[in-house]
């Protein structure tokens, strides 16, 4: 009787405030892989060397990830996809519109000046970048929890990081006050921020959480 | 000299005339602006999600959602001296920032237009008529509302500013 309750409750009691610091280790350790597998897949992309910090994985209020951006209105580039298989729910990779720019103009062959438009090759660049560098990071999500991970093709958006944010937001909102983000920090000529946000639905943290043998508290 | 107060995500403040608020980089959050047309008693909550309801455990941010963020709104307004029945509201936001199909209640195409929805509701629940309303569509709104005049300004990232 008791055992019921537990398992009944044990879904609804999910709150981010109350996670382990071993399940960030994990996480941290999945973005480095992740990262990692990305980098490498970029810099076959750009024909260039890319390097990398180690990852930084916080978990901030919904505030705190629009000041660590540069402000609410620091326009963004953004990839967004959505997940399914084993584990269901988002994933988005953001960075600074400079950053955007100059791999945008890698990719095309010609850098985007500042103050134009990103036409629609400038947003198609961008959202292969992400898919890339989603894509790698899934995979080693994917391989290191042993589960299946099917990522959508990816939407792409240009916008005040606040607005950017509030997608993630909304999702982790529905648990919650605060957000999971993984920072990582690169460098070709120049360096690129660049943020993930995995956003898993409610059941399949306690999936992932499973799959890794973490426990949440 | 007037001052602009910030209100962050899931948040509200309000202000008498002649100082106004603001909420930075809206996107499928709305951002609800309700007046006093008569002692220009303002204010403004910024919620993220439609139903406190609909949420299971301990909420206790109740200006993240529409029934309780604009319940608490009114209600701190009165306490100024507002009176509801000459409240007006205008409202901006709830966009759907990703071009994204796909399923399920909670899923991110869905979330601005069900949070439209629900600020509607709610209004219409409490007899507080929408004056004005800029929603929807694909882009996030910086948003600033003066009590004095009702006026909300309303800026976007390669438009022209514009005025409700």
């Amino acid at each position: 009787m008791r055992a019921r309750a537990r398992t009944g409750v044990y879904m609804k009691d999910v709150n981010l405030d109350h996670v382990s610091q071993q399940y960030y280790d994990v996480l941290k350790e999945i973005g480095n892989i992740g990262a990692g597998n990305a980098m490498t897949a970029l810099s076959q992309m750009l024909q260039c060397k890319v390097d990398m910090k180690v990852p930084q994985v916080r978990l901030l209020e919904f505030s705190e990830v629009g000041e660590l951006m540069g402000g609410e209105e620091q326009i963004m580039a953004a990839v967004l996809l959505a997940v399914e298989g084993d584990i269901t729910g988002y994933m988005m990779f953001m960075v600074e519109e400079m950053s955007a720019r100059h791999l945008i103009g890698k990719i095309t062959g010609g850098m985007l000046p500042e103050g134009t438009e990103f036409e629609e090759m400038g947003l198609s660049a961008m959202q292969e970048v992400g898919n890339i560098i989603t894509g790698a990071y899934l995979n080693s999500l994917s391989s290191m929890t042993n589960m299946k991970v099917f990522p959508s093709p990816p939407a792409v958006t240009v916008d005040m990081a606040g607005a950017i944010l509030s997608v993630p937001a909304i999702q982790f909102g529905i648990y919650g006050d605060k957000i999971l983000l993984i920072q990582s920090q690169f460098y070709d000529e120049v360096q690129l921020d660049g943020y993930f946000i995995l956003i898993p639905d409610l059941e399949s943290y306690e999936k992932i959480l499973t799959a890794l043998g973490v426990p949440m508290a | 000299m007037s001052e602009i107060l910030k209100v962050g995500i899931a948040d509200l403040k309000t202000c008498t005339s002649p100082n106004g608020v603001m909420t930075l980089g809206l996107g499928s959050c709305v951002g609800i602006a309700i007046r006093d047309p008569m002692n220009k008693i303002g204010g403004l909550v910024h919620i993220m999600l439609p139903d406190s309801k609909a949420i299971t455990g301990g909420q206790h941010n109740i200006a993240k959602f529409a029934d309780t963020g604009i319940e608490e709104l009114v209600r701190q307004m009165e306490r100024l001296g507002a009176r509801r029945v000459r409240m007006v509201a205008k409202i901006a936001g709830g966009a759907n920032m990703f071009n994204f199909q796909g399923g399920g209640t909670n899923a991110v195409g869905k979330v601005g237009e069900r949070n439209v929805e629900a600020v509607k509701a709610k209004l219409r629940q409490l007899n507080i008529p929408i004056q004005a309303a800029d929603t929807g569509l694909n882009y996030g709104r910086t948003v600033i509302f003066y009590p004095e005049t009702g006026a909300y300004h309303i800026r976007a990232v390669g438009k022209p500013e514009k005025v409700i």
